[in-house]
């Protein structure tokens, strides 16, 4: 089956009173690996609960290349889907398991009942079938497992029959619903590997919801970052991280989280922090509070910076992370990225001073959209 | 003390067994007695004289008792498979659809419950006679095929079953009956095991509706043919009457035994709900 484009058009989907999602609008191209993320409660499961047909929209449209699927029964949309639960058959075999899903297509209702169905069948069939099987297993190695049943497989093996039972198929797209978070960190961490391989190998279609940024940063082509029921930016891992748009993309994108400082845009646009002018101007801006995001590898300790208290050290190998609270503004934490072994410069007190690459920073404006800035030499005060 | 506080319990319990167990143990001591010891109150396990062979053979062959066990199998078996096949999808819809009315409608299930035969009795017996069904096997099932008991019992215990799989089972093609019938049900043995045991226990049982639709012997499901054997005896020979009694409670005895630990499971997981 050829990878498939999935176009999403006005999609809004409320439950009560509550808007859950508000028109939405998104292509996703054949073979892209899009993310969708977002804090619980943002809209993400229900919009591809939308997509596999399992949830009704209120309006809009759903289509699979050029084909309107809006009113389609989920088994006949042709996706495969993974759950946070992987939802195996709890009764059956893994070779049954990965099996079903043929079966249910190739066989008629009397040649699946249990026991009879099988002398029923066209052995052609079941023989192309079982191949299908073998050869699905054999691609996420679980090969030596066919016999064994759901609850006497561990967390990641159970992920990878879920994950052939979708792939046994060939469908149009893969939809994922967190299919990682039951997983222990370094597990997780491993099949992250896994799902990218599968998607390079397949090179299908895959839309994969998540709470967790690091996953869609790391297996993304895309990501769709959504927000009280609308896709707040739609990009490249990279333009999200370098480019957010609104102050809670800028929040949620990156580890540790990005450092938010409260500025003063003069009358100018010159950007005043703590009454001290930065050096950088805000284009097309108007005068009045601001919000400056700043990476924690862009902080750096500097002679002429900010006085700062040091919190805590947490070394993570080569890297540490060091949390410092601003000495004007104690209630003011700034996380620095540095080498370990790196001088911090701490003075007698333990205070350091602290500076920022200006061309790291980021600019919100009240309304917590994006301001573009002019970095020029800074004017000593 | 701490001996005392260990067996206890215990010794409660067993006195409470025994009091239970006490009637059947009679029935089964009086089957195997002579007429002459049917009134001693010894509860010595072996009579003098030894008359099981008579009595049994006498049960067995005064009244047609193949023929009641036929009838009750029969009429058991043809309740519970309509009970089930009509309660699960039900209980499943119930359960796990959203459809306006649910709520009233399970509110309804839960209402219905409460309304015992007896109070159905005249209306269902008039309606009977009118259609010219009485003295049928259907007669005698008719009023059971639907189980509320039996929508309830399933619809507390699919609730448990996890929406996820029942969401791939869709999207993999399974129709609605097949999700019902081949996986939800399937995740509920023991409750299918501990409804057939109440279903087919309460009905094996059953003298009062029998003995309102049926008056045909050959037809008589076992405590009404025990009863016409009663009758026919005249009450005179408890001895045979208590084997026929025997006869017709093992079957169910072996029933229970065979479902037993699905049983405990079944009520235990929904009571717990």
């Amino acid at each position: 089956m050829q990878p498939q484009s999935l176009n999403i058009a006005g999609i809004g989907k409320g439950f009560g009173a509550d808007d859950v999602l508000k028109g939405i609008d998104l292509s996703i191209r054949p073979g892209e690996f899009l993310s969708l993320v977002g804090m619980s409660g943002c809209g993400k499961s229900t919009l591809l609960r939308i997509i596999a047909g399992l949830e009704t929209a209120d309006r809009g449209t759903v289509s699979i290349g050029s084909r309107d699927v809006t009113d389609v029964d989920p088994s006949d949309r042709n996706l495969a889907m993974v759950f946070q639960s992987y939802a195996l058959y709890p009764h059956m075999t893994v070779r049954d398991n990965i099996a079903t899903p043929l079966r249910m297509r190739r066989l008629s209702v009397w040649s699946r009942l249990p026991l009879i169905g099988r002398m029923i069948a066209n052995a052609e069939t079941l023989r192309e079938i079982d191949a299908s099987v073998k050869e699905a297993a054999d691609v996420l190695q679980i090969g030596h497992l066919l016999d064994r049943r759901p609850a006497q497989l561990s967390g990641g093996q159970r992920q990878r029959v879920a994950l052939a039972r979708a792939l046994v198929r060939s469908p149009s797209a893969f939809l994922m619903d967190e299919p990682l978070s039951n997983l222990d960190a370094k597990l997780r961490a491993h099949m992250r590997g896994e799902l990218t391989n599968l998607h390079s190998r397949l090179g299908a279609t895959f839309i994969y919801v998540t709470h967790d940024q690091i996953e869609a940063m790391t297996m993304s082509d895309r990501i769709a970052l959504m927000s009280e029921g609308r896709i707040e930016q739609l990009g490249t891992p990279d333009e999200l991280y370098r480019r957010p748009s609104t102050l809670t993309v800028a929040r949620f994108i990156g580890s540790p989280s990005i450092n938010l400082l409260p500025v003063e845009l003069d009358a100018s646009g010159e950007i005043v922090l703590f009454g001290q002018k930065l050096g950088i101007t805000a284009r097309n801006a108007w005068p009045g509070p601001a919000t400056l995001g700043i990476r924690a590898e862009d902080v750096f300790p500097a002679a002429d910076g900010i006085e700062a208290s040091l919190v805590r050290t947490e070394t993570q190998g080569a890297d540490r992370f060091v949390t410092f609270n601003l000495i004007c503004d104690p209630s003011i934490s700034i996380v620095m990225r540095q080498r370990v072994g790196d001088d911090l410069g701490a003075d007698a007190d333990g205070n350091v001073r602290l500076a920022f690459s200006k061309e790291g920073v980021h600019l919100f404006g009240s309304d917590e959209k994006r301001r573009e800035i002019t970095v020029h030499e800074q004017v000593p005060a | 003390m701490a001996a005392l506080r260990r067996y206890l319990p215990h010794v409660v319990l067993a006195a409470g067994a025994f009091v239970m167990l006490l009637p059947f143990y009679w029935m089964f001591l009086t089957s195997i007695r002579s007429p002459a010891e049917i009134f001693s109150v010894s509860l010595w396990p072996i009579p003098e004289k030894f008359a099981a062979l008579d009595n049994y053979s006498r049960a067995a062959s005064q009244v047609p008792m193949l023929r009641f066990m036929m009838n009750g199998v029969i009429v058991c078996f043809g309740i519970l498979i309509v009970q089930v096949l009509t309660a699960v999808p039900a209980a499943y819809a119930l359960a796990k659809l959203r459809f306006p009315g649910r709520k009233l409608l399970l509110t309804l299930v839960i209402a219905a419950l409460t309304v015992p035969i007896q109070a159905l009795a005249l209306p269902l017996f008039v309606g009977l006679a009118k259609a010219q069904l009485l003295n049928t096997y259907f007669a005698m099932m008719m009023p059971f095929l639907l189980s509320v008991f039996a929508i309830f019992l399933f619809n507390q215990s699919f609730r448990s079953y996890p929406d996820e799989i029942i969401e791939a089972a869709r999207m993999d093609g399974f129709s609605e009956l097949e999700i019902c019938f081949r996986l939800v049900l399937r995740g509920s043995l023991p409750s299918l095991a501990a409804f057939s045991v109440f279903s087919l226990v309460a009905h094996w049982n059953d003298l009062y509706w029998p003995m309102i639709v049926v008056t045909d012997t050959n037809l008589a499901p076992p405590p009404l043919g025990m009863l016409f054997f009663a009758d026919v005896e005249s009450g005179a020979n408890y001895g045979a009457l208590m084997a026929g009694a025997t006869i017709i409670t093992a079957p169910m005895v072996v029933c229970f035994l065979l479902a037993r630990k699905h049983f405990i499971a079944g009520i235990t997981m929904t009571g717990v709900k």
